[in-house]
């Protein structure tokens, strides 16, 4: 098995340590048994419905309108989060002030408090009669059962992502390229936009990126905040669930199909930008 | 004309510059020499206004640019590692200092790149405005930032540690081409080093600096042949230390006489500096440091000899004609410096 | 007094900046946690420990327990025989293997789900020879280890590969230079250098395992005192209007997202480990 100057082992390079086969068979063979063979049924299923019937029960009326309200909250909640999260990750990188190590622990907390427990507590504070939402239901604002509230969700559970993105890369940044922008000319704000900003802009859009199929597919923490009005507030995770329920495996199985392939060419595209900035940068 | 004032300078507890005084003459090429602490670069620093004196004044043909912010100073700035801008192409880079200029100051579009690709060609890099940073060789590197800090026209270059990043084979091409650069455009230049042959070879004169305090300004001569300090004698050039006492004009190596006139030195502890190549071997009852050769090698067109001499624990390092015979380990020379310079122990 | 550094901003803008960032954070993460803690106890403490006491909540609690005590090791085995082989060796399509191994991170966890209903449900493909062998998974305790473990399963490895390719193979060599076999070369010369990025993982790994709710809640059947994790329980007792109980279970979870929190970040700040970047 492990003949290291053997010529059939022409794919990888001779090494001196022992354990390629035990480790490398036993890691794949547990992604394709736990991972890929899972995977592989939904698209499996998928191709044995007929073009027909995936398009009719893959792109229904109400489908569509819960992957239009999937992907555009989570896109809007990805744009806040890109917006405060270089906020936060500049704050954390640049400046100290008391309690600064806390505040860099909370904000993953999005990653450690499990979902449901986040959705029920942004429901307690945006529902009409809660902590927050008391005082913006007499205005005839509403958060909880709106696309809002599933905003907030996301933004929730995002911010994360685009923190951690950002935060390295700004923290890269060494101190002598801004100095040496302003040695050149350069006001602050020139320095900004021309020469920070378009050092962590890969950053920002990979944290973006991660945040927004992050939301996509986002379960717990919405469906206490969105109300779950088919149309309305029914995001599409929801509705495979609900489709389940019903017993209706065909249209889980679409409505998965089409999230999954839009989530990888998400992935793909995030793969392609990092690629093409890291051969810019040569990192 | 670059004349800074009694300039001090903390760091919390940590004295960096103390009450620094310096003329700099247009077209100078300066050495800002001293190990790493002494305040060396703190103090180009604070000339080219990225830091700012506690106390003290810095001037520019006499106006008084204290206050004057780091863009309004006309000052070009190298940076030790290079701090070029990775996502600009090396012509962007260049054209930097250009293209953030205010409207009415900005030269036209076209009028900036044909600069950027005159400095290009001026550093010798001519045809690789298109490449990104990443793509170029630490040298290459070097001159992308030395050619980004000429575009502004500076009427100060200033560099820290140009050379420091870069191998030795790099370091020595690119030191050659710099100086040749200078003369050719002369332009007031200050540059960092701690690598004193680097301010000996480059440097019209070199400030040596220790614990925030200029030790001496001289040109490289002067410096290395009359240093003014035993720290500068140390810092500059290989020497060979030796504790003795002066008593009345006369030098005493524990109960050894030496052959060297110490007329005009105060009695009491005192240290001899003399260079490995200025000594010559005397008979063995001349007024010389009796030495056991402990090791022996060719060094360039020398022999180098270190041995021991009596109870002293410093090795004494020597050089000898690589023409005559060698002496061999374990033989006993008497050696007479040549020249030498006399450092009282006490204060400093 | 401060020293006026160049490349900053004044005084006023960075009070102005960290002043909206410490509000921003404090309105969408530090005010949602205490909501928690604070409806948990609403009706006082008692009321709170008669809601974590209650048999279906203790019963949640075992079961989450048992979940990540299965699923974290056999994610511990997977990472640390994965990131060895990844990083110890060179072979072609390497890339394309770290790229699978992050795969259950771009799927919603809903569909993680499903995809195990497909195969072990009624309906699903092995169902009928399931049922024939009287085989439960769906709906029962090992679809929700599963589910579990597909959600998981990329985060000790993660946290491993981009460590252990830092730290390259020198030490692994030489420890093979002066004779030790494989097995004394990992227990002696890798694992006290990744042990800290292996706690790391693990603790990532455990507070997903725990609080994972999509997957779980589409395999589980939400069987009371028999397929309910803490999440899930949290969800039954939140729609029957038993909020302080859903807030006491809520709040379980919550103390384990603040150990969680802690226990990082000491191993940031203790032992100056500095973990990737995002990605969960």
């Amino acid at each position: 098995m492990n003949r290291p100057f053997s010529k059939r082992n022409r794919w990888r390079q001779p090494s001196v340590l022992p354990g390629f086969g035990l480790t490398f068979g036993f890691s794949l063979g547990w992604l394709t048994l736990i991972v890929l063979i899972p995977l592989a049924t939904i698209f499996l299923k998928s191709a044995g419905m007929g073009w027909s019937d995936f398009i009719k029960v893959g792109f229904s009326e109400r489908a569509v309108a819960a992957y239009r309200l999937s992907f555009g909250t989570a896109a809007a909640a990805g744009l806040v989060n890109a917006i405060f999260g270089l906020l936060v990750a500049w704050v954390l990188v640049r400046y100290s002030f008391p309690g600064k190590k806390i505040v860099n622990a909370l904000v993953d907390l999005p990653f450690a408090l499990p979902t449901a427990v986040a959705g029920i507590a942004l429901t307690a504070l945006y529902a009409p009669n809660g902590w927050i939402g008391q005082y913006l239901d007499p205005l005839g604002i509403k958060i909880a059962f709106t696309r809002i509230g599933i905003i907030i969700a996301l933004v929730f559970i995002g911010l994360p992502f685009v923190v951690r993105s950002v935060e390295p890369v700004l923290a890269d940044l060494g101190k002598d390229v801004e100095e040496a922008a302003a040695t050149l000319g350069a006001t602050r704000r020139q320095t900004f936009t021309r020469v920070i900003f378009p050092a962590i802009g890969p950053a920002l859009l990979t944290g973006f990126a991660l945040a927004f199929a992050r939301g996509v597919g986002e379960y717990g923490s919405v469906i206490f905040i969105s109300g779950n009005m088919p149309g309305k507030t029914e995001i599409a995770p929801l509705l495979i669930v609900t489709q389940l329920e019903q017993y209706a495996y065909d249209g889980a199985t679409a409505i998965a199909t089409v999230m999954m392939i839009a989530s990888f060419a998400i992935l793909l595209g995030i793969n392609l930008v990092q690629a093409w900035s890291r051969g810019r940068a040569g990192a | 004309m670059i004349t800074v004032q009694n300039i001090s300078k903390r760091f919390g507890d940590y004295p960096a510059l103390h009450n620094i005084n310096l003329t700099i003459e247009p077209g100078e090429f300066i050495a800002l020499l001293g190990p790493s602490g002494s305040g060396k670069t703190t103090l180009m620093r604070i000339i080219a206004g990225l830091e700012f004196q506690d106390s003290g004044h810095v001037l520019f043909d006499g106006e008084d640019v204290s206050t004057r912010k780091v863009a309004e100073r006309g000052v070009g700035f190298v940076f030790q590692h290079y701090a070029l801008f990775k996502h600009m192409t090396v012509a962007e880079n260049v054209a930097f200092g250009l293209s953030v200029r205010k409207r009415k100051d900005r030269p036209s579009k076209i009028d900036i790149k044909a600069r950027a690709e005159e400095l290009l060609g001026l550093v010798q890099l001519g045809g690789l405005g298109n490449r990104y940073p990443a793509q170029l060789s630490g040298g290459q590197r070097q001159r992308v930032a030395l050619a980004r800090a000429l575009a502004v026209e500076p009427q100060l270059l200033l560099l820290d540690e140009p050379f420091g990043a870069l191998d030795a084979k790099v370091r020595k091409d690119l030191r050659r081409w710099l100086r040749g650069l200078h003369e050719q455009m002369g332009l007031t230049s200050i540059f960092v080093t701690h690598d004193q042959e680097e301010a000996l070879e480059l440097a019209d004169r070199i400030v040596v600096m220790d614990h925030g305090v200029i030790e001496q300004v001289g040109t490289a001569e002067q410096v290395y042949m009359e240093p003014a300090s035993p720290f500068v004698s140390d810092f500059v050039g290989e020497i060979n230390r030796v504790d003795v006492t002066v008593t009345n004009g006369l030098i005493r190596l524990n109960d050894r006489q030496l052959d060297i006139a110490a007329n005009g030195y105060a009695d009491g502890p005192a240290q001899l500096h003399f260079r490995p190549h200025d000594v010559e071997l005397a008979g063995a009852d001349a007024g010389g440091l009796p030495i056991i050769v402990s090791n022996l090698f060719r060094k360039g067109g020398k022999w180098r000899v270190e041995g021991q001499c009596g109870t002293l624990d410093r090795v004494i390092e020597i050089d000898l004609d690589a023409t005559d015979t060698p002496p061999h380990v374990g033989a006993e020379l008497v050696v007479r410096p040549t020249k030498s310079r006399i450092f009282h122990t006490t204060g400093r | 007094m401060s020293q006026r550094a160049i490349v900053t901003e004044s005084r006023f803008a960075r009070g102005l900046l960290i002043g909206s960032a410490l509000a921003f954070l404090g309105f969408f993460l530090l005010l949602p946690l205490v909501a928690v803690f604070s409806e948990a106890l609403k009706q006082g403490v008692g009321t709170f420990w008669d809601a974590v006491k209650e048999p279906d909540a203790l019963a949640s609690i075992r079961l989450t327990l048992l979940i990540a005590a299965i699923s974290v090791p056999l994610n511990v085995v997977f990472g640390i025989a994965a990131s060895w082989a990844i990083t110890k060796y060179s072979f072609r399509g390497k890339s394309l293997l770290i790229t699978l191994i992050d795969l259950p991170f771009s799927v919603s966890p809903v569909v993680s789900g499903l995809i195990f209903v497909l195969l072990f449900g009624a309906h699903g493909w092995l169902g009928p020879w399931l049922s024939a062998h009287d085989v439960k998974i769906i709906f029962a305790v090992p679809g929700i280890i599963l589910a579990t473990v597909f959600i998981t399963f990329p985060f000790v490895a993660r946290e491993l590969i981009p460590l252990m390719m830092e730290q390259g193979k020198d030490d692994e060599e030489a420890a093979v230079s002066l004779g030790a076999n494989g097995w004394q070369t990992f227990w002696h010369v890798t694992l006290p250098n990744i042990r800290w990025g292996l706690l790391y993982g693990v603790l990532l790994c455990n507070a997903r395992a725990m609080g994972e709710f999509g997957a779980v809640s589409v395999v589980s059947g939400h069987i009371r005192g028999l397929t309910n994790t803490m999440p899930l329980h949290v969800e039954i007792l939140y729609n029957e209007y038993d909020f302080v109980g859903a807030f006491a279970v809520a709040s379980l979870l919550a103390v384990l997202a603040l150990v969680t929190l802690v226990a990082k970040s000491v191993l940031e700040w203790r032992f100056d480990y500095h973990h990737g970047g995002a990605g969960h």
